[in-house]
């Protein structure tokens, strides 16, 4: 082959080298949103013989998973597991990276302890946290015990305390990954900006509230999308802790999802909730976009 | 703090110092006591039940959990499955990936922006949103229940194109002109002028896909079902479920610990390799 000349050409090269690529973007991520909105439209449930085969109903199933309650529960669910994991962890994840920006002897094994759940398999981790919550020995309860508490013992069993219980094993596995995007950010601040504020009299303080957290404004939107995103699509704890119980009061969206397409063998429902899926996720990226174009422009 | 202190502005720093290490090491060990636990219980004599309290190392210690965990459920197997998962989607994404983000670095074409967006498609909607369609996918290719089908989805990354395009895009353009005029054909172009500088991006890369596939969990649980394909976490659950396994949490953290230790193991070792790579993998 001759010389490349990389201007605006037609030539077949740079298609045939993306197209393993989107071929595999298009059967496992294009493809399946259309055939989801196609199937959201026909009531089809495989364990109901007479409902086999697919009938339109237009928007039926969207219409009755709004008038059901259960799934209003599980929308419910879902924003409280978010405002319970995402903010929580993000503070935590900042304190850790202000604990382990030090030059201290020893430093490392501190990052270790907050980052090594990163790199547990979530069920693992739930698995052990399983035991942390079993009534009356369970580590959880002796602690908490200790501290006085005197309610409620069986956490993953309690419908109120079951989304507690699987969003604490959920800060407990992000806070370390969060941290490391603080680290860096900490890390490539500017040190002049330190210095005026020292000479200026400010104390830690006033330094940490009013420059070295507004100078990290973009590592916390990074991580609160990253965050978010995180929260949507990690069931994995509630399938081993709770199987989305008892009373539903640990079920969100994506274990409903599975719970609708795999239990309960309903293929339109599942299908509407992956579309209401794919449209917030999508929505929610298309706002970041805009925002983040607007502020730097 | 009794000592006296020369003048208080010392002290206070002193005292801050202290605070802040104190909180450090109590909020690590807190952090720790999950994995630190579970390693201890899995040494502990199954007949050595764990009560109030007691839940540090028995009077002995053995390693009968392991073997009994072993011979209950085929672990073996379920390496096997994972380790062929994990190493199947990193040999087809690292192809896949530098041929597309060389193709997206270095020419300019007809669509080159939707074709991008297209791809890009994929790390706006996480693969487990899509596993009821993805499933019927499988069937109707018929590869359910393989590790083929494990494994399929993540044969394109776009984020791995992302990550490689921009590592190419930092390559000097004089490196690439001098390569074009030596008359480099465009694998060469690849292999002797873009990759070297792109090595950490690709190893970045390598190393969160398969920490990822190692301990992807909810689609490799509707695409199998049996255990010649089925992953070690798909495993694992299946495992805590089996009747006999109860609340003997000596057997169970032998069991999770097994699934962890590979993987965990090497991570300690290239720790900040690791970190470094989670970073990348972030920083979109």
């Amino acid at each position: 082959m001759s010389v490349q000349a990389p201007r605006k050409q037609l030539k077949p090269l740079p298609y045939l080298l993306i197209f393993p690529t989107a071929v595999f973007v298009a059967l496992f991520t294009a493809w399946p949103v259309l055939l989801s909105l196609y199937q959201s439209f026909f009531r089809q449930r495989m364990n109901i013989a007479r409902f086999r085969e697919p009938t339109f109903i237009g928007f039926g199933n969207y219409i009755d998973l709004f008038s059901d309650p259960y799934f209003i529960q599980t929308i419910k669910n879902t924003l409280n597991y978010i405002l319970g994991t995402v903010p929580i962890s993000i503070v935590l994840g900042f304190l850790f990276a202000l604990l382990v920006n030090r030059k201290v002897r020893g430093i490392g094994f501190f990052r270790l302890a907050f980052f090594h759940p990163m790199v547990l398999p979530m069920v693992s981790a739930a698995t052990i946290w399983m035991f942390f919550f079993t009534p009356d020995y369970g580590l959880f309860n002796t602690a908490l015990g200790l501290l006085g508490y005197t309610g409620p013992q069986n956490w993953t069993g309690n419908p109120n305390l079951a989304l507690l219980s699987v969003i604490i094993v959920a800060i407990w596995k992000n806070s370390g990954y969060y941290m490391i995007f603080y680290l860096a950010g900490l890390q490539n601040l500017p040190g002049d900006v330190y210095e005026a504020a020292a000479l200026d009299g400010a104390n830690g303080w006033q330094t940490l509230w009013q420059i070295t957290f507004p100078l990290l404004r973009r590592t916390t939107v990074f991580i609160s999308i990253v965050a978010f995103i995180d929260a949507f699509r990690t069931v994995d704890h509630i399938f081993v802790l709770t199987s989305g119980g008892p009373s539903r009061g640990s079920t969100v969206l994506l274990f409903e999802l599975w719970q609708q397409r795999f239990e309960y063998q309903d293929i339109g429902a599942s299908a509407a909730i992956t579309v209401i899926f794919v449209v917030v996720l999508l929505a929610f990226t298309v706002t970041n976009f805009i925002l983040s174009e607007r502020k730097e422009a | 703090m009794t000592a006296p202190h020369p003048t208080p502005r010392a002290f206070l720093k002193k005292l801050a110092h202290w605070i802040t290490n104190s909180l450090a090491t109590f909020l690590a060990v807190l952090w720790s006591i999950p994995i630190l636990w579970a390693l201890v219980a899995s040494f502990r004599p199954a007949n050595d039940p764990m009560s109030r309290g007691d839940v540090w190392f028995s009077a002995s210690v053995t390693t009968e959990n392991y073997l009994h965990a072993w011979s209950l459920a085929p672990f073996g197997q379920y390496y096997i499955n994972t380790i062929l998962v994990v190493l199947m989607v990193l040999a087809v994404q690292l192809v896949t990936i530098v041929l597309a983000g060389f193709a997206f670095a270095h020419f300019d074409f007809l669509g080159k922006r939707g074709l991008f967006f297209f791809v890009l498609l994929q790390m706006i909607i996480p693969t487990a949103a899509l596993l009821a369609p993805n499933f019927a996918t499988i069937r109707w290719m018929g590869l359910f229940d393989t590790r083929l089908a494990i494994a399929i989805p993540y044969f394109g990354s776009a984020f791995g194109m992302f990550l490689m395009r921009q590592a190419f895009l930092e390559v000097p353009r004089d490196l690439v002109d001098a390569g074009i005029i030596d008359g480099c054909a465009w694998w060469q172009l690849i292999l002797n002028v873009y990759l070297p500088p792109s090595v950490p991006s690709l190893v970045a890369f390598g190393l969160s896909s398969a920490t990822w596939h190692w301990n992807e969990f909810i689609w490799p649980l509707v695409i199998t079902n049996s255990d010649k394909s089925r992953p070690l976490t798909a495993g694992l659950v299946r495992f805590t479920q089996l009747g006999e396994i109860g609340a003997r949490w000596t057997l169970l953290s032998a069991a999770t610990l097994m699934v962890i230790a590979p993987l965990f193991i090497t991570f300690l070792i290239f720790q900040r390799r690791f970190i470094r790579s989670f970073l990348h993998s972030g920083l979109k």
